[in-house]
């Protein structure tokens, strides 16, 4: 049998000696690798934020785009793509809740937790994976939205804001994501909890129809919904139509201050709950 | 250094809610041995595994792997120790390779160390071949044997064994216990929960069987064989013979009674084995004019002195102690 005992292990094979940060960013680092090596070896699971955004920006570009009028003029594809990128990183929350419970309840979470790994990069691994996924997401989102006739109207520092800010936001919300992931305790339960949370979301904003066609008491819920902060500060970063800039409500007169505050308010809410789940769940 | 225990608990206490897993668990495991915790569904095995491997904490009372405590080192403990479960705690859709070299990474191996360390155990437990493939196309037991591999990586000098061979089919067991033989010979200790009698009585040096959260027997499995009823030959007459008679002839070599069974057709003779024994017993027998069908020299099985310790017999339902540790845990967590 081959060496067993810790006394057997030679020196310059482990770590000990290094930083607890140093430690740190290899957990976060060796976890995240963990994550891209799953979406490379099934691309398959990526389906929610690449095929689903293409089906949607298809169907709602070809569909139900003839029968929504936009106030004003403007042409719909072009409205369409600002809330689809928002929509596309939205959706990576449940998949994300997902992976959580599977390592919860697989046993996986007790391996590391008798490791002399940080814990905490099981989170923080999940998050950056994430935020890959998302970018990804938003390539697809643009990719499409430029083959069906979308364009930028405004210079390359507005589009990088633009991203910059749908990144954060994507950010914050996969911390809503991994507080479901801690909340619940199966997979199926996370990805239906995911969807039931997600679809109203998306769907009572602006993202795909504008607020001023949905009925008086739905406008101020539909204004003050993050996703059609999102929606609206991408439109009026890509110069394209923006509707909801004539809707009286604070964050559509300020969409990208109100993107940076939702964020802010979801990271600041939905990450502590998030790490005291996991620290009464995993610190035990 | 080999004169501190692998284990020591003293006094331990663990709750769920209402429930106390353990009840004041003492024991003592010395480094380089196999060592086994045996007990029924619910006795408190997994919550004191648990318990030592750093996953759960104490309510009271405390434990050390190597000297240090679980709670205030738990860090150095971690350095120490592996862990094998119920189930293969792998990602099941990583390669068997991949899985082992980050568990190698997280264990604090460089890359490099990681990726020979990992090479090696694949070899180590023929998985090889499969090294490539997704963990989630294995069958039960390569899922067991990866899940043992994986255990071994960071060099761990205290071995976990939750229930190693629970589900597992005569072959795969077969084949864990014979790398838990492997593992013991080359100075690993090792900690075995088991509900199967036999199981701890092929492989372990040391026994505690566990009911109610404490300890309420320990030695080896021969020590608590014989605290049970000693060795006995059982002796099997023909039928219509002499009970009598027989009973007469095997006196002398008796250590107390010699009890027939109610159809006076068995007997049970208490001896101190020794060599020749039986044949002087089946001549004794014979010179008495008895006609024996059988003589076989018993003793006490394991099952017996969990009956005898336990007042129930061993084996029970599946996977329930688990499962109720497991909600338990979450409903005090809440």
């Amino acid at each position: 049998m081959t060496a067993i005992t810790a006394e057997l292990v030679p020196e310059r094979d482990v770590t000990y000696g290094r930083s607890p940060v140093s430690h740190f960013v290899t957990d976060l680092w060796v976890l995240t690798k963990r994550s891209i090596a799953r979406i490379r070896r099934e691309p398959e699971t990526l389906a929610d934020v690449t095929f689903m955004p293409v089906i949607f920006i298809l169907m709602f570009a070809y569909v139900f785009g003839g029968a929504i009028l936009l106030p004003g003029s403007g042409n719909y594809h072009e409205y369409l793509i600002g809330g689809m990128l928002g929509m596309g990183l939205a959706q990576t929350a449940p998949g994300v809740a997902v992976a959580l419970v599977t390592d919860m309840s697989t046993g996986l979470m007790d391996r590391f937790r008798s490791l002399p790994m940080s814990r905490w990069a099981v989170l923080g691994a999940r998050s950056i994976a994430e935020l890959l996924t998302q970018i990804i997401s938003a390539v697809v989102v643009v990719g499409v939205g430029l083959a069906i006739g979308w364009r930028v109207h405004t210079g390359p520092a507005q589009v990088a804001a633009a991203f910059a800010l749908s990144l954060l936001f994507g950010y914050a919300f996969t911390w809503a994501g991994v507080c479901l992931g801690m909340v619940l305790r199966s997979p199926e339960a996370a990805q239906q909890t995911g969807f039931i949370i997600f679809l109203p979301l998306t769907f009572i904003s602006s993202a795909f129809v504008p607020i001023q066609t949905m009925p008086g008491w739905l406008q101020p819920i539909a204004a003050w919904n993050p996703m059609s902060a999102l929606a609206a500060a991408s439109r009026e970063l890509f110069g394209n139509p923006n509707p909801a800039a004539a809707v009286d409500a604070w964050p559509m007169q300020h969409p990208e201050l109100a993107v940076v505050c939702w964020s802010v308010a979801m990271l600041l809410v939905f990450a502590p709950l998030a790490v005291r789940q996991f620290r009464r769940k995993v610190l035990g | 250094m080999s004169d501190i225990p692998a284990i020591q608990a003293d006094g331990l206490v663990r709750d769920f809610g209402k429930t106390r897993a353990l009840a004041g668990l003492n024991l003592v495991v010395p480094q380089g041995t196999v060592y086994g915790l045996l007990g029924p569904n619910g006795a408190g095995k997994t919550t004191a595994v648990r318990v030592f491997a750093t996953l759960l904490r104490p309510n009271g009372g405390r434990a050390q792997v190597l000297g240090h405590d679980v709670v205030t080192e738990a860090a150095q403990v971690r350095r120490k120790i592996g862990l094998t479960g119920q189930y293969a705690a792998l990602d099941e859709y990583l390669t068997g390779r991949a899985n082992l070299v980050m568990i190698g990474q997280l264990s604090r191996l460089t890359a490099s160390a990681a990726r020979r360390r990992a090479d090696e155990m694949l070899e180590r437990f023929s998985l090889t071949e499969a090294a490539g493939r997704a963990v989630k196309t294995y069958s039960g037991g390569m899922r067991r044997r990866m899940d043992l591999a994986a255990s071994l990586i960071g060099y761990p000098s205290v071995l976990f064994l939750d229930e190693p061979t629970t589900g597992l089919d005569p072959n795969a067991r077969a084949m864990t216990w014979e790398i838990v033989r492997e593992l013991a010979n080359s100075g690993t200790t090792l900690l075995l929960t088991t509900q199967y009698l036999e199981e701890a009585d092929q492989l372990a040096r040391r026994v505690a069987v566990i009911d109610g959260g404490t300890v309420i027997a320990e030695g080896t499995p021969d020590q608590l064989k014989s605290s049970v009823r000693g060795e006995h030959l059982e002796v099997v007459l023909a039928e219509g013979s002499d009970v009598e008679a027989a009973v007469v002839a095997v006196k002398p070599y008796a250590m107390g009674n010699v009890e027939p069974d109610e159809r006076g057709q068995r007997l049970t003779v208490p001896v101190v084995a020794a060599e020749g024994l039986t044949t002087r017993v089946v001549r004794a027998l014979d010179r008495a004019g008895v006609q024996v069908n059988d003589v076989t020299m018993r003793r006490a099985s394991l099952d017996d002195v969990f009956l005898a310790l336990t007042g129930h017999v061993s084996a029970p339902a599946e996977d329930a102690e688990d499962t109720d540790d497991e909600d338990e845990e979450g409903s005090e967590a809440a």
